[in-house]
This record gives structure tokens, sequence and C-alpha cells, in this order.
């Protein structure tokens, strides 16, 4: 009996390292067609639809086809940049204004209700963001923060449309920052009170308490949580589709300008990648997945090794 | 807040000005992010409420989309049969993983299973659908259809099953297996009879948890699903079916309002069914708290 749960459970195992080993296959050709101009060339073009396929190394490859992804990586690594930088601070500190200025009663059911946001869909995030966020950051947030904060670099010029970089990293922040939250007030909570009331009769305030005793403590939880954070900002699709301006072959200029990441590039792409009659468009649109498989792999494999450091039989993380 | 606990407003003396000041900023500065959290998290409660009602009427759940306009009676009902045909196939294969992990759980493999059920639930969705795209969709030949869809829906929800149903069974006192194998109980005797029907509450709550991401996810449904006009006619290959999250994304952005309407009316259905879920199954974990005896 034993042998079947573990058969069972070594079948639900290998379904990551198929997924992972399928794209690699599928993306074989594309690979080796495409080599490191995949990473470093910003031009996606599947070439004429309508001309004869010609041969280029031994592949059937459309005339002026070309594929290379940096603008795509450049824009999922902007993106996340901002919405983390955005959301372990703000999780950070709202975890502490839970676990510190709420009494124990409530403190659930408000955390819940900010935490909530994590079970927000993607799509209703994106529908927010299309709806009140871009109108909204267009016409009063951008203009005025291009007009005071353009000496910064990259805050200055031309603020478009309100899709673009900014707005993602904004969306992308309100999704991911309950991960942080609910981890931190978790450790802060589990702190033990000994230290705490130690501290405070040595005479420090109790923020001084917060920041030099309890605060240090859940060092590991917080790295670990904005970690898993990244993975999720990096892997979000429809949100991100929905308010990016999904821009192709364009590198962004200043941080109002149009994206794409390569979550979002798969959705938009794989229609007209389907139209190609060598089929080689498909394979370098799943040479995409695979990267972006590899890279949530690394990334979530950074977070669990790092948490299961903390707490070997730590509970499963809550979505 | 324990009874050691010094109230917040008490008076600091002989503190320094920058002391006291460093003390205020903080505590303004935790205050302030929660607010923008608790504020984001209205408006888009609100707004989708308002734009919801204001879109609702009878004829949305009663009848099937015609265009951009009509109804979502074929998206709700989509969305209920390709949430529930995932958890068929990842309920069994999810809890049996989580026994394996929870009963079994000291051998070799186990912190290999686990390790990959973490890090699989931090795969991006569009990548799961892209991969049952190729494999069902195209090289099986079963084009947009309830059984791709699920089966999408079902790899997006097994880790989150395995990993919470490990945690319920775990939370299991060991005493009363050592009591049952005590009086002569096998393996599977103390699985069914002992730490399955005391976990199941908590089991439970993890279902509802995978039950809210079916219901809100899109991305893996776009390429295996597709989308249809029309009510199921109970093919599971062959035919695509429709699904709520797909009217709010394509629908938002046709120019005529009928077709707003229906991707507000969508969005406030989604959004009313999750957050009943995770209000229930936050619910549903207390109330397991609490019977389970005291280890």
């Amino acid at each position: 009996m034993r042998r079947v749960y573990a058969a069972l459970a070594a079948l639900v195992a290998a379904i990551l390292v198929a997924i992972v080993a399928f794209f690699a296959v599928e993306a074989w050709p594309a690979i080796g067609l495409n080599g490191w101009h995949f990473l470093t060339h910003d031009v996606w073009d599947v070439g004429r639809q309508y001309g004869n396929p010609i041969l280029r190394d031994g592949r059937l490859v459309l005339p002026g086809a070309h594929y290379g992804i940096l603008f795509l990586i450049v824009g999922t690594l902007l993106s996340t940049a901002i919405a983390v930088v955005l959301a372990v601070p703000i999780g950070v500190l709202a975890a502490i204004f839970l676990a510190e200025c709420i009494p124990a009663a409530l403190r659930t059911w408000v955390s819940f209700f900010v935490e909530m946001l994590a079970a927000i869909p993607s799509v209703v995030f994106g529908l927010w963001g299309y709806i009140f966020l871009i109108p909204f950051l267009a016409r009063h947030v951008f203009p005025w923060m291009a007009a005071h904060l353009g000496f910064l670099p990259y805050f200055g010029g031309a603020t478009g449309s309100g899709y673009g970089l900014l707005t993602s990293g904004l969306v992308l922040a309100l999704m991911i920052v309950p991960l942080v939250t609910s981890t931190v007030r978790d450790a802060l909570v589990a702190q033990p009170h000994g230290l705490r009331d130690a501290a405070l009769a040595l005479g420090a305030t109790r923020f001084e308490t917060l920041r030099t005793v309890q605060l240090p403590g859940t060092r590991r939880a917080m790295t670990g949580s904005a970690i898993l954070a990244t993975g999720r900002a990096l892997g979000e699709t429809m949100a991100v589709l929905m308010i990016s301006g999904n821009a192709l072959n364009y590198l962004p200029t200043n941080i109002y300008s149009p994206i794409s990441t390569m979550a979002s590039f798969i959705v938009s792409q794989l229609d007209g990648a389907l139209q190609d009659p060598t089929g080689m468009a498909v394979r370098a649109l799943a040479e995409v997945a695979l990267v972006l498989c590899l890279i949530s792999v690394v990334v979530n494999s950074l977070a669990r090794g790092l948490l299961y450091w903390q707490d070997r039989i730590s509970s499963a993380w809550p979505a | 807040m324990t009874a050691s606990a010094p109230p917040l407003n008490r008076k600091p003396q002989g503190l320094s000005l920058r002391r006291r000041l460093t003390d205020l900023l903080g505590w303004t500065a935790c205050t302030v992010a929660f607010l923008v959290l608790a504020a984001a998290m209205t408006s888009i409660l609100v707004g989708v409420a308002r734009r919801g009602m204001g879109a609702m009427h009878w004829g949305l759940l009663t009848e099937i989309t015609q265009g951009t306009g009509g109804g979502l009676l074929n998206a709700i009902e989509g969305t209920l049969v390709l949430a529930f045909g995932g958890l068929l196939l990842a309920v069994p294969l999810g809890v049996a993983c989580g026994i394996y992990l929870a009963e079994f759980g000291q051998g070799k493999g186990a912190p290999t299973v686990r390790f990959l059920a973490d890090v699989m639930v931090g795969l991006p969705s569009i990548v799961v659908g892209y991969f049952v795209y190729i494999l069902a969709v195209e090289d099986l030949g079963w084009n947009f259809s309830v059984a791709a869809g699920s089966i999408a829906l079902a790899i997006i929800s097994l880790p989150y099953i395995c990993r919470s149903s490990e945690l319920a069974i775990r939370q299991v006192p060991q005493d009363l297996r050592n009591a049952a194998r005590a009086l002569g109980a096998g393996d599977n005797r103390v699985i069914f009879s002992i730490a399955l029907p005391l976990a199941l509450p908590a089991i439970f709550t993890g279902i509802l948890l995978a039950l809210a991401i079916s219901v809100g996810e899109t991305a893996p449904l776009l390429y295996t699903a597709g989308w249809s006009n029309y009510l199921w006619t109970g093919h599971l290959v062959r035919e695509p079916i429709g699904y709520l999250t797909y009217a709010i994304w394509a629908f938002i952005t046709e120019p005529f309002t009928e077709a707003h309407a229906l991707a507000y009316a969508a969005a406030l259905l989604v959004t009313l069914f999750v957050l009943i879920i995770s209000v229930a199954s936050r619910l549903a974990l207390a109330a397991s708290r609490r019977r389970l005896p005291h280890a």
C-alpha cells in the first residue's frame, strides 16, 4: 500500500520535471536556430507569412524570421523589480501594523481583509487597472511625477497613455504584497515575548524594540517571502497583459513606457505563431516558455531552500 | 495583546526629541502602509461591485452569450464544469500525495516530492496552459475542450491540494495513530479510520482554496478550453466551452456598452465567488482547529 502512495506522490512530482523537459524538447530546433541571439536581440519577427519557407541551418523557416526576446526579458525583470521594491517595504510595514497595533482578537479578520488581495483573480486586477487605475495615473499622477520628479533619471519625458512599466509594477506590487505581509506578520507574532520584554525593560521604546530586536528575527522570513513574491511577479500573465501596453520590439525609454513580459507575450502571440506553416514560431514561443520556466524554478527553489532552512516542517505556503 | 505589553500611548519620560520623532515616524509609516493596502482592496471591491451591480440583470444569469451581448449562462456553467473537472482529477491524486508525505514522509523520496510540489506552486499558469495546449489540444487532437481545460486546472491545483492535505493529516495527534496500531490496525486502517476522518475539515479547506484558484484562472484556459457562446453538450473533447474570466478579458476591450456590461457582471460573479470561498475556507479552518483534540 505504501508503494501505491509513493507512486502517486512521485507522479505529482514528475509533472514539474515533465513540463520543463517537454519545453526543452519542443524548443530544441528553435534553440539551435537562435543561439544566444535569442536572449540578446530585441527583434521578434515571425517572417513573411506568405513567403516560401527557406532553409537556414538545415531548418525550414519563413523569410525574414528573427527571434530575439531582449525586450521581453527587460520588461519582465524591470516590472518585477519595481513590484518587489514597492511591495517589500510596504508589506513589512503593514505586517508590523497588523502584528503590533491591532488587538489579537481582531487581527485574524483585519489581516484577512488585506491579504484577500492575493485571492483576487489576476484578470480582475487587470480590469481594475484598465478602468480605474490607468485613467487616474495617466491624467493626474504621471504628469505630476514627470513635472516634479523629472530630474530623476527615467522619471521625465513623455508619460504616454498610462499603459506601461510603472502601472504594471504598481499592480504587480499589490498582487504580491500579501505574501510578504502574511509571512512577516506570522514571524513577528511568533517571536518570543521574553526578548521584547527585556528590550522594553532596558528603556527602549516600542519602535526601537521592534527595529532592533523583533524585526532582525524575521529576516529570513522576509527574504524568503520576498524571493517567493519575485517568482509570483515574474510569471503573472493576465493583469500585465491588460495594462502593460504590450510593446513589441521596443525597449522602455522611461518608467512610463509600454512594455511586454514573457508570460503575457505567450498569450498575445500564440494565435499569430500558429499561422506559421514551418512551425518555427511556435517552437520559438516554446523557447520563451522554457526560459520563463527555468527562471521561475530557480527563483522558487531559492525561496523554498531559504524557508526550509528556517523551518524544517514548515507549512504549505498560503495562496 | 498580552498583559505584559505596555500601552501604546505610554507617555515616554525623558526621551530625547530625536527618539520620540523616530518612533512617531515609524508608527506613522506602518499605519500608512496598512492604509494603502486597505484602500487598494476597498477600491477593487467597491469598483467591481458598483460596475457589476449596474450591469447585472436577471437575463444575464438565464441567457447565453450572443455575439458580444446576451447573457453569461454558458460562461457560468463552463466555469463550474471546468473547476469541478479540475478538482475531480486533482483531489484524489493530491490527497494521495498528501497521505504519502504525512504518513510515510520520513523516507528518502519525501523531501524531493515536497520540494518539487512547492516549486510547482510558483510555476506561471500560462506555462501550464501552453504545455497542455501542445500536448492535448494539438498532439492528441482534443481541440479546445473540457478535458484539456480541466487537466490544465488540475495541474495548477495539485501542489496546493497535496501540501495542504499533508499539513492537515500531520495535525492529527500521533497518539491516536499509536493507539490504533496497538489495537492491531494496519496502515490502511490507520489512514482511513483515524487520520483522514479527523483531518477531513482541514483537507476540505485546501480543496476550497484550490477551487477558488480554479475559478479565478484565465491564462491556462485561453488555449485549452477556448470559448463558446453555447451551453455545454456534454462532450469531453472537441467541444470548446466558455468561462467567466474569459468574458472579463475579452469583452472589456470591445467598443460596445453591452459587451462591457458582460465583463463587469462576470467580474462581479467571479470576485463574489472567490470571496465567499475564501471566507468559507477560513471559517472551516477555524472550525477544524476547534474540533481536533489537542496533542
